[in-house]
């Protein structure tokens, strides 16, 4: 199952949990799995299917444009960070 | 990893860091002259101010005189009848713009803020913000029919601090702004566009485990990125809805958007002509002419429109950077294990939302391997222009704090500051703030560069008596981005290549060098092309240290295209499978068939199909950067000037393809930072006027200023790129503020944790440390 970090000020949502595993292939695949959890989740990250603006998210410490969309090993991490634009996003 | 004497900085190699023995190259590595260095240097170059019409019309902007006031109306009917004006537009001739946030590359923002930012819609938000634009025959007639434009203003008090606009009964700058914490949107109006956290373990337990703790404050002020060539736009609207825009820009596809965003326009009628830049450093992304230049235009009759600012309106109203506050606390074991850090990062987002704070939060710890952090980003905006990239946005403010702190740890617990970093460094795998982990990275490679320095081991006269050492490290994450090129081959052998990165330090040289090299020609083969908008596909910014990794990805798989094309035309025409053909040495051969590279560029003209190959990329594994900085100043503490004797950098560019131009960055990037350091800052009096709008009172330093900025370039090769390349634009500009702060503190004693440490404000400090002294027993 791939890890899906929670970000700190989401974990209200999540019982504080700092990491959740779930299963799925997509990032999408994964917010669904953990709002089944942990309903509520999907509402705070996702506006009309696609991450909220101001989030972005990285899938094995590179950030994917294609958000939501980005498919997911069983073994990924995936980080829902604040959104940085290209040259700002110095994530690594 | 330890500290490893054996070190080779300019190589990286036998760093223990798993740094691959380096290829043999011909031509990377080399040091050539740019092919744009003969016009540059005659002044043949064209610039945006240099395009010229027969029936150009010249346009100037009105701007606020306040720093905040609501528009009751504007009266043109004056301005419009001088004759010899043909257009006048204010932010009425603007379609209503979407709600709706757009990536500019380096910096994004809301594209309705982005069009009030161009012309006011109803409000005035910063002193400078344009109000209305006009188009003459003339540049003085354009100026004399601004004084006609009758603007009737309801003044407001203006908030230029961030104290006063997160006061609880602060001026809502915004009326409909509330905060996003991480996708949850206040309910209440607020000066506080976003607020974010990073945590990792957990961090009272971790001060809890100190020995020593260090917690200061420190302040930095609004800077500009002072590129030498203004801002520029021209503009023709044609009859058939074609438009054509000239400009001086990092982007010119991001202009385009802009454009198209801004004036509701389909991309497909905007051509963008990028022309020479003189300097961005992230200020030339934003729009603020482009969208108005083609309203007049269209508006005069579809003329073109050339509007040019000075140098007071590119202070009053383009870049800057964000000034800022940072509470930054650090704690350490006895044995010099950095344990946990908390900090809180205030950051002035200007007149509309978007600081570079969630970078600067980043930046702030990433050099180091720290179990429990805590960091708190807030974005407010004030009465001052948007802020725009610069230069590693956010990330000169932060490490001022964070490495200003690990000085002080240093030094108290009685530790070489490099052996410190070293011990704390950050390497492959550990996780920084915001959770994600390192890749391979050279961190530690830059500190060994610098300890192992001719400078570092110098002995300093004086030192402690007015003389002083410092150190300080930094961190960029670079980007990649999307890139795309395309490749022809001349009957003659040579190579014309077209891409469409705005060239900022030679990037024609680096992408052209890496083309040669893939395709095994010699660079002066490539000529080399910056193209507009309608030549090929999309192109990220020149930003984000991107275009050498980014656009160098496309010219290496463009070289290895060309050279699968030709082997294909040669084995048609030899009659053979590519697969027998052999390409060695500029020589392609396949059994008694034999030609040189230009004799086949010739045969395959006449006998075969044309060569012509394209290339689209995605770079997403760009390498991080850091460096390591050493610096000697002397203090004079009647006066409080600080005097620069020797400055040191060391940087990982992972594979320098060109090494002179990765020299002049890590120069131009200190450069910029001692300025920031030393003497820069707007100064803005109680109603929000900026008061130094020139570059005579606005104090950049020159030649005099510096000393000779020596370089040594760690090759620590990023596995993400064919050549190992890390970008290396920006991550220079990050540590030479804390450096400067520390040799200061070195030299005198004093801790200074405001910018910039200019003489007044650094006799204020060496007079109340006096005072202090004074007052202690003996």
């Amino acid at each position: 199952m791939a890890t899906v970090w929670i970000p700190p000020l989401m974990r209200s949502l999540t019982q504080g949990q700092e990491k959740v595993e779930v299963p799925g292939e997509t990032v999408l695949a994964l917010i669904q799995a953990i709002d089944g959890r942990y309903p509520g989740f999907a509402a705070r990250v996702l506006q009309d299917g696609e991450l909220k603006p101001g989030l972005s998210v990285a899938v094995d410490g590179v950030v994917s444009p294609k958000g939501v969309r980005e498919r997911v090993r069983a073994d990924s991490e995936v980080h829902i960070v604040p959104a940085m634009s290209g040259g700002e996003s110095a994530l690594g | 990893m330890g500290a490893n004497p054996k070190l080779d900085p300019i190589r990286g190699e036998g760093s223990g860091n798993g740094s691959r023995p380096q290829p043999s190259y011909k031509v990377i590595g080399t040091r050539p002259i740019r092919p744009d260095g003969v016009d540059k240097v005659t002044g043949r170059a064209l610039y945006g101010a240099d395009v010229r019409f027969p029936d150009l019309l010249h346009g100037k902007v009105l701007r606020s005189p306040h720093a905040r006031a609501r528009i009751r109306s504007i009266d043109t009917s004056q301005a419009e009848a001088l004759p010899g004006v043909k257009a006048v537009v204010t932010g009425a001739d603007l379609p209503t713009a979407e709600d709706r946030f757009e990536d500019l590359g380096e910096g994004g923002i809301n594209l309705r803020y982005l069009s009030e930012n161009v012309l006011a819609h109803g409000r005035v938000l910063y002193h400078g913000h344009p109000v209305a634009a006009v188009a003459a025959v003339s540049p003085h007639i354009a100026e004399e029919a601004l004084s006609l434009i009758q603007v009737d203003y309801e003044v407001l008090p203006p908030v230029m601090t961030l104290e006063e606009a997160m006061a609880e009964d602060a001026p809502i700058l915004l009326e409909e702004l509330r905060t996003d914490e991480m996708g949850e949107r206040g309910n209440r109006p607020t000066n506080v566009a976003a607020h974010f956290r990073y945590e990792l373990g957990n961090v009272e337990e971790g001060f809890a485990q100190a020995d020593l703790v260090v917690e200061r404050e420190f302040r930095t002020q609004t800077v500009h990125q002072g590129y030498i060539e203004p801002q520029m736009a021209t503009a023709l609207y044609d009859q058939d809805g074609q438009i054509t825009i000239w400009t001086s820009t990092q982007g010119s596809f991001s202009v385009r958007s802009q454009v198209a965003e801004i004036l509701q326009i389909p991309v497909s009628r905007i051509r963008v002509v990028p022309m020479e830049i003189g300097g961005g450093f992230g200020g030339k992304i934003t729009v603020y002419l482009e969208p108005v230049a083609v309203l007049l235009s269209r508006k005069a009759g579809y003329r073109p429109v050339k509007l040019v600012m000075s140098r007071a309106e590119v202070l009053m109203a383009t870049g800057p950077t964000s000034g800022s506050r940072i509470r930054m606390k650090m704690g350490a074991t006895r044995d010099g294990r950095i344990v946990a850090a908390e900090a809180e990062l205030v950051y002035e987002a200007g007149a509309f939302p978007g600081s570079p704070v969630g970078s600067g939060a980043v930046v702030l710890l990433a050099p180091y391997n720290i179990p429990n952090v805590r960091i708190d980003g807030y974005d407010v905006v004030v009465n001052r222009p948007r802020a725009s990239a610069y230069r590693a946005p956010g990330g000169t403010n932060a490490a001022f704090a964070s490495e200003s702190v690990v000085d002080e740890l240093a030094r108290k617990l009685g530790l070489d500051p490099l052996e410190f970093r070293l011990k704390n460094g950050a390497k492959e795998g550990d996780r920084m703030a915001n959770g994600l982990p390192h890749p391979k990275i050279g961190y530690l490679e830059t500190v060994e560069a610098i300890r192992n320095s001719e400078h570092y081991n110098a002995p300093l006269e004086g030192r402690g008596r007015g003389r002083g050492r410092g150190v300080a490290s930094g961190y960029w994450g670079n980007w990649g981005g999307k890139s795309s090129a395309t490749a022809v081959l001349n009957a003659d052998g040579t190579v014309t290549l077209n891409e469409a990165s705005t060239d900022i330090g030679g990037t024609r040289a680096s992408i052209a060098m890496q083309f040669a090299e893939s395709l095994g020609i010699p660079y002066e083969k490539v000529k080399i092309r910056v193209v507009d908008t309608d030549c090929v596909s999309y192109n990220d910014v020149t930003g984000g240290s991107r275009t050498t990794f980014g656009t160098g990805l496309a010219a290496y798989e463009l070289g290895q295209k060309m050279k699968a094309a030709m082997i294909q035309r040669l084995a048609d025409i030899w009659g053979v499978s590519p697969e027998e053909v052999v390409y060695e040495e500029m020589v392609f051969s396949a059994g008694e068939n034999r030609v040189t590279f230009d004799e086949a560029a010739k045969l395959i003209e006449r006998r075969s199909t044309p060569v012509m190959v394209e290339a689209e990329v995605y770079g997403k594994k760009y390498g991080p950067a850091f460096s390591t900085q050493c610096v000697d100043v002397e203090v004079d503490v009647e006066t409080g000037k600080v005097t620069i004797l020797r400055y040191t950098i060391a940087q990982d560019a992972g594979k320098a393809i060109h090494p002179a131009y990765v020299e002049g960055q890590m120069q131009g990037g200190v450069a910029q930072g001692v300025g920031w350091a030393l003497n820069e800052e707007y100064v803005y009096d109680r109603e929000g006027h900026l008061l130094n709008a020139s570059l005579l009172d606005y104090r950049m330093p020159t030649a005099l200023d510096l000393p000779m900025i020596e370089t040594l370039i760690v090759e620590v090769p990023n596995p993400g790129h064919p050549y190992g390349v890390r970008g290396v634009g920006e991550v220079n500009i990050v540590p030479p503020a804390a450096a400067l702060a520390n040799a200061i503190y070195d030299a005198i004693g004093v801790r200074m944790t405001e910018l910039p440490m200019n003489p007044a404000r650094l006799l204020e400090a060496i007079l109340a440390k006096q005072a202090q002294e004074s007052t202690q027993p003996a």
